[in-house]
């Protein structure tokens, strides 16, 4: 029996790569100095949806919602084995938060038919683990959050062993279902040299417009949007066009979309400045540290 | 408050959360109420009450007995719709994240994860108006870079889950006096998604939370051989062993001992920091430790920033001495 696994991804500020720049003087987040990854844990989302349809069959479709160069990860996706990708792409998404990234998700979760619906545990950028517990709600199916490994997938059931902070769980439930996936799941595979070669030249609507606009500087509109209906056709033909939807195409209700759907705003932003603390340098000789270590004593610190 | 407990044992979060629930609802001037779910948990709810708690809502039923995402999810929907609570509150454990969520969305409720603070506050919007006594929700983002405070003027009601080990855990007081309130859940067979087939809880190994001492290594140690010098000094103060998440990945020590944003937060009498560079992401952990010494061959190493001792130098030279000096103390 196949599967058909539904995948969503995020492309995610590397914020393990944080240097000072990174950071406005007024507190924020510079993202332009930080590089876009994949975040870790999609990854192994992804993986484990390939493995299903590497064992037992399906389609594996992977969803981002993001900004318009969001369309790299679904590439990411495409070289290593996924059979669809969809880019929801929307100003009026912007400053969502989870629950109404969940919403949107859903909205566009429900246009395909699947069994497992996977993310990665947590994005690294907001650390919050919320929008697949908050999907799956949404979707009214069951949810299994930080799974380690896909035990057995039989009919219409997933067994899966589920980490529970000090332990594990084995867990069964009916599908549909909802999985959040945590790095120990598996090992990622890396992209295949014959899926990169056809497929980096996968491209979003988005993508081809702004090509054929600098491609083509000085041509009247008219002429280029000839252009670009072309080169759609034509990619689609070699199925090579990322899906580029909006919160029309996905039929959002915009009360629950962006700001006006998103609850939780934030008051201030601070940046965190390590305090440098009242401190000594102890010189790295025996003396040094036995005089420390008598001063820790005295002040009661080392009983 | 989500009261969580396993086993018919109280959790320690649901601890820590009274304490600084009880400080919020002081400052309202409203009762705080713990919401205690499972089966055959009535003795736990006297206890919340000398934690801190006014009220108890006490939702038993035989199929609370294990946790599980949906029946969880509908109790405290139900409870919340009943009670109307300002304020909800769960711990940021495997539990209270997996349900946390669950229940906003079905609300369709804000939901701020991680908080390492709570505050009241007031808020001025863009229009002019000023929202009194908000929940001012504070955690990090961005891997630690940023702190940023949420709030949630517009949409009832104003939820958080709250990390482990930050806020101070209650000190009990049995004189206290309050109410249980008994709420009977009408749940069905068809509320368990999941079947549980296998549990298996390991019993921490180590407490770093209640260690007056922690001796914390790095990748600067090098390999799981060389750790012996951070297990040696940690023995010798009668400490605990940590490590940084770099020294975890590395398979020096297990992730029971990672100090850091994504481990353990601690605070300590005394940490020591050895082979540590002191990535923002560890600092969250560790900084507020009363003394911090840190032991690096990088001058520069950020960790220097946090220490209030700094020995710049080979830690395979210095920690052999620092443990001799230490076990010679008596």
């Amino acid at each position: 029996m196949a599967y058909n696994c539904v995948v969503l991804i995020k492309q995610v500020p590397d914020t393990k790569r944080i240097t000072g720049k990174a950071m406005n003087d007024d507190g924020t987040v510079n993202r332009a100095a930080l590089p876009a990854i994949f975040n870790p844990e999609d990854l192994n989302a992804l993986e484990l949806a390939l493995q299903i349809k590497d064992d037992f069959g399906g389609r594996v479709t992977a969803v981002t919602m993001g900004p318009p160069a969001a369309a790299a990860v679904l590439r990411e996706c495409l070289y290593r084995g996924a059979d669809d990708t969809v880019l929801i792409t929307d100003r009026r998404c912007a400053a969502s938060d989870t629950l109404a990234t969940s919403y949107i998700l859903c909205c566009a979760v429900k246009k395909f038919e699947y069994d497992l619906v996977l993310c990665g545990r947590q994005a690294i950028d907001g650390d919050t683990a919320q929008v697949g517990p908050q999907l799956a709600e949404k979707l009214g199916i069951t949810q299994i959050t930080y799974v380690e490994k896909l035990l057995a997938l039989d009919g219409g059931t997933v067994t899966v062993r589920r980490s529970i902070g000090n332990g594990w769980q084995l867990a069964r439930a009916n599908l549909p279902v909802l999985l959040t996936v945590t790095s120990e799941a598996n090992e990622p595979r890396i992209a295949a040299a014959l899926r990169l070669m056809k497929y980096k030249n996968a491209r979003t609507v988005s993508e081809i417009t702004r090509e054929a606009e600098t491609a083509n500087e000085g041509l009247d509109d008219d002429r280029i949007r000839d252009i670009c209906l072309k080169r759609v056709d034509e990619l689609q033909t070699k199925g090579l066009l990322i899906n580029q939807w909006d919160l029309d195409t996905i039929g959002a209700d915009l009360k629950w979309c962006g700001r006006n759907g998103s609850p939780t705003k934030v008051h201030r932003i601070q940046s965190v400045v390590l305090a440098a603390k009242d401190s000594k340098r102890v010189e790295p000789t025996e003396a040094g540290i036995c005089a420390m270590v008598h001063e820790l004593i005295e002040d009661k610190t080392i009983s | 408050m989500f009261a969580e407990q396993h086993d018919e044992k109280l959790e320690e979060v649901p601890i820590e959360l009274l304490s600084k629930g009880r400080a919020l609802a002081d400052r309202l001037a409203v009762p705080l109420a713990a919401a205690l779910l499972g089966n055959g948990v009535n003795g736990l709810a006297p206890r919340l009450i000398h934690y801190g708690a006014n009220r108890v809502y006490l939702a038993e039923h035989h199929l609370l007995k294990h946790y599980q995402t949906n029946s969880y999810a509908r109790v405290m929907n139900e409870l919340i719709h009943q009670y109307r609570p300002q304020i909800v509150l769960y711990g940021a454990t495997a539990t209270g994240r997996d349900l946390a969520p669950r229940v906003a969305s079905a609300i369709k409720a804000g939901l701020t994860a991680d908080c390492t603070d709570l505050q009241i506050g007031d808020h001025g919007s863009a229009n002019g108006k000023t929202h009194k006594n908000l929940l001012f929700q504070v955690r990090p983002a961005f891997g630690g870079n940023i702190i940023a405070t949420i709030i949630n003027h517009d949409r009832w009601p104003q939820m958080a889950t709250v990390r482990e080990g930050v806020m101070p855990a209650a000190v009990p007081d049995t004189s206290r006096r309050g109410e249980i309130i008994s709420y009977k859940p009408a749940l069905s067979a068809a509320d368990l998604a999941i079947e549980i087939l296998e549990q298996h809880k390991q019993a921490r190994k180590v407490n770093l939370k209640a260690a007056r001492v922690v001796v914390a290594g790095g990748a600067g140690v090098g390999s799981r051989e060389n750790f012996r010098l951070i297990w040696d000094l940690a023995n010798a103060l009668g400490g605990a062993a940590a490590a940084s998440r770099a020294a975890v990945d590395l398979g020096f020590i297990d992730r029971d001992h990672q100090v850091g944003q994504t481990g353990t937060t601690i605070r300590p009498g005394l940490y020591i920091a050895i082979g540590i560079s002191g990535a923002i992401q560890h600092q969250a952990g560790m900084s507020e430790s009363r003394k911090i010494v840190a032991i690096n061959n990088d001058p520069d190493a950020p960790i220097f920033q946090a220490a209030h001792y700094k020995i710049v130098g080979d830690l395979n030279k210095l920690v052999p001495i620092m443990t001799k000096t230490i076990r010679k103390r008596s």
